[in-house]
């Protein structure tokens, strides 16, 4: 059977500028403005997967993604992977949106698409990993979810899932629809070739604004999320130091006594 | 970046740094420390596309230019320019053929090039030197079965390992008495083709460097690239464009890696409390570091612009590669001294970039040989 699957992606801070990034003291939102975004690592295996299950069963490939307009060119290259489809869900009103807003809003642009047999996403992302929203989402769309996927296949109708667990891994038979959010044990994403690049152009890519989105208003963007950030601080790692001074024998007493008040016993 | 890329091309450069990073980053020193030349990537870089990527889609390539060429080999010359003058010769192979070959040519060895089925090689320089372009030693005389090739390259990038080749040599005299040249396609497995001595080189290592001989190398009536007698023309279009930009392109690379190293190094590296980047003298460093690669970056993909709409761009390639190139001397060398004693520790990239920025300039023609050029576009 041709398998229609959604794969969610979120652009995430380059991690080559995470010493430029900051934390705004009122919002306690990351500060991102100038730095460029990524796609997230994990995002790559759900999209290598999708791809994967599409070479071999047959189908179409469908990535969704809620983020400012600059995205864009995140779905360019999801694209360029080779992704037929992609949606970006960007709006004012659904800015701020903890995972549970989030979760909503792809719910809501996934069903405005069209049926999907499968949705796959990345298990955690790298900024804020909470490792929520595939579990959310499937809540929304009332189908089973897993998490931690390492291997996946569609067999006889559904899916045939490996996932890690702390002891070993656990096998599971699926029913779909379903949605799964797999790790990076999972495949190794493949780097667009030149000829994927230039079919990007070809390709179908469309913004949702809220006003295309069938959504409830108390459950998108600030307003729709019940999480809040509490307090966030930068953590003092500033460091006393002191000079010690004199010859070695009383340097050597000087540490051992520094130490035994810092409570280190020593013999 | 260059500012003027479009969209495909920013995402060229994207993929091509991810490629890059994923395949070589890592692998770079060992390489370099053994004179390794990773023949199995060619593979690699052939299936992603990124081999004579100037080579129209009938032919097997990407249809795009040497601007695209240019900034993937910019990504590879940011981690190794020693695999980068590999790649870099081996398109100047699939060049001659897409610019001077017959279409029999193109339609066997473009679709194998382009996927690297086959590795090219294009042997120009003698003995004598590579600038002496007419006074050829080497051989092609016509015979009843087509052509035969004697002679000795040296200096030859895929000497030991390109299998597709194809040589200049002397084909007969003009009028006035002048040697004339012809160049010449020699497929794989022709007998009498033989890799001679490989040299030790002081950069660019994990490409391979030196000679090649042919003796009694029988060609077919049909292996002549271009016209015979023009085998100049062949030889200098191509390096002159090809070559030169790509040389261009390594140097951009040794540049930015000289860039982003000095940046690292003056950010980790503590001096009486603080980074030294913020020593206002080490900052002059990685201030002239930037504004020679931005300088050589403009300078080359303008000229690649020129020559992907058909102009004529040899004396601006000509002075791309030799600012480049210069610069990349200086701007590793410059990043040396702000790291002081580690910038001579092997452990660190540095060294090699130098090393690396001084083997570049003989390739593709001197910074002597490219300031003739430049003037001479300007005096006749």
């Amino acid at each position: 059977m041709a398998l229609t699957i959604a794969v969610c992606i979120k652009p995430v801070p380059d991690s080559e500028y995470y010493n430029k990034i900051t934390i705004d003291p009122v919002t306690k939102r990351l500060n991102r403005d100038g730095i460029p975004t990524v796609i997230n690592s994990m995002d790559k295996n759900a999209i290598e997967a999708a791809l994967r299950l599409r070479e071999k069963h047959g189908g179409r490939v469908l990535a969704f993604s809620m983020a400012p307009d600059t995205a864009i060119e995140n779905l360019k290259r999801v694209l360029a992977m080779g992704v037929d489809e992609a949606y970006l869900c960007s709006d004012r009103v659904l800015g701020g949106a903890d995972t549970w807003a989030t979760s909503y809003t792809l719910y809501k642009a996934i069903e405005k698409t069209g049926p999907v047999d499968l949705v796959i996403m990345g298990n955690q992302t790298e900024d804020g990993g909470t490792a929520q929203v595939p579990s959310q989402l499937g809540e929304w769309m009332g189908v089973p979810h897993l998490a931690n996927v390492i291997a996946l296949d569609y067999e006889d109708g559904g899916m045939v899932v490996k996932t890690k667990a702390d002891r070993g891994t656990i096998r599971y038979s699926l029913k779909l629809p379903a949605v799964l959010a797999v790790t990076r044990d999972c495949n190794e994403p493949r780097i667009p070739s030149v000829m994927d690049i230039l079919k990007v152009g070809k390709k179908p890519m469309r913004i949702l604004r809220a006003q295309d989105l069938d959504l409830n208003p108390d459950f998108i963007g600030i307003k729709g999320s019940p999480t809040q950030a509490g307090e966030i601080y930068s953590p003092d790692m500033s460091r006393k130091s002191e000079a010690l001074v004199g010859d070695p024998d009383e340097i050597a007493l000087r540490i051992l006594d520094e130490l035994r008040k810092a409570g280190i016993s020593i013999g | 970046m260059f500012e003027f890329f479009n969209e495909n091309q920013v995402m060229l450069a994207s993929v091509a740094k991810e490629l890059v990073e994923k395949e070589i980053a890592t692998h770079a020193a060992e390489w370099d420390e053994k004179d390794h030349c990773p023949t199995e990537l060619f593979k690699v870089f052939g299936q992603q596309g990124m081999l004579g990527v100037f080579v129209p889609e009938q032919y097997g390539g990407a249809g795009l230019g040497i601007t695209e060429r240019s900034i993937i080999l910019e990504e590879v010359a940011r981690h190794s320019a020693g695999f980068a003058i590999a790649l870099m010769t081996h398109d100047l192979a699939t060049a001659a053929i897409l610019n001077h070959g017959t279409e029999e040519m193109k339609k066997t060895w473009l679709p194998k090039l382009c996927a690297a089925e086959v590795i090219g090689g294009l042997s120009v320089t003698e003995a004598t030197g590579g600038s002496d372009l007419s006074n050829q030693a080497t051989t092609i005389e016509k015979n009843s079965a087509g052509y035969l090739l004697n002679g000795r390259k040296v200096f030859i990038t895929n000497s030991h390992i390109a299998n597709l080749n194809i040589w200049t040599g002397t084909s007969g005299v003009n009028e006035k008495g002048r040697k004339v040249l012809s160049a010449i396609l020699i497929p794989p497995e022709t007998p009498g083709l033989s890799a001679g001595r490989k040299e030790n080189k002081l950069g660019l290592r994990g490409s391979i460097t030196g000679e090649v001989i042919a003796k009694d190398v029988q060609c077919g009536p049909d292996s002549i690239v271009g016209k015979e007698g023009k085998g100049s023309a062949v030889a200098l279009h191509t390096i002159g464009n090809y070559g030169r930009s790509g040389m261009a392109a390594i140097a951009l690379g040794i540049l930015r890696a000289s860039v982003e190293e000095a940046v690292k190094f003056g950010n980790e590296r503590i001096i009486y409390g603080n980074p030294l980047s913020k020593i206002p003298e080490m900052q002059a460093i990685i201030a002239d570091n930037q504004v020679e690669y931005e300088a050589a970056t403009a300078m080359l993909y303008n000229a690649t612009a020129i020559y992907d709409n058909g102009k004529d761009a040899i004396p601006k390639l000509a002075a791309a590669k030799y600012f480049a190139t210069e610069a990349a001397v200086r701007a590793s060398r410059r990043t040396m001294d702000l790291m002081g004693g580690y910038g001579v520790i092997n452990e660190y990239p540095v060294g090699r970039f130098l090393r690396d920025a001084l083997a570049n300039i003989p390739s593709g023609g001197t910074s002597q040989i490219m300031r003739v050029i430049v003037a001479g576009s300007l005096l006749r």
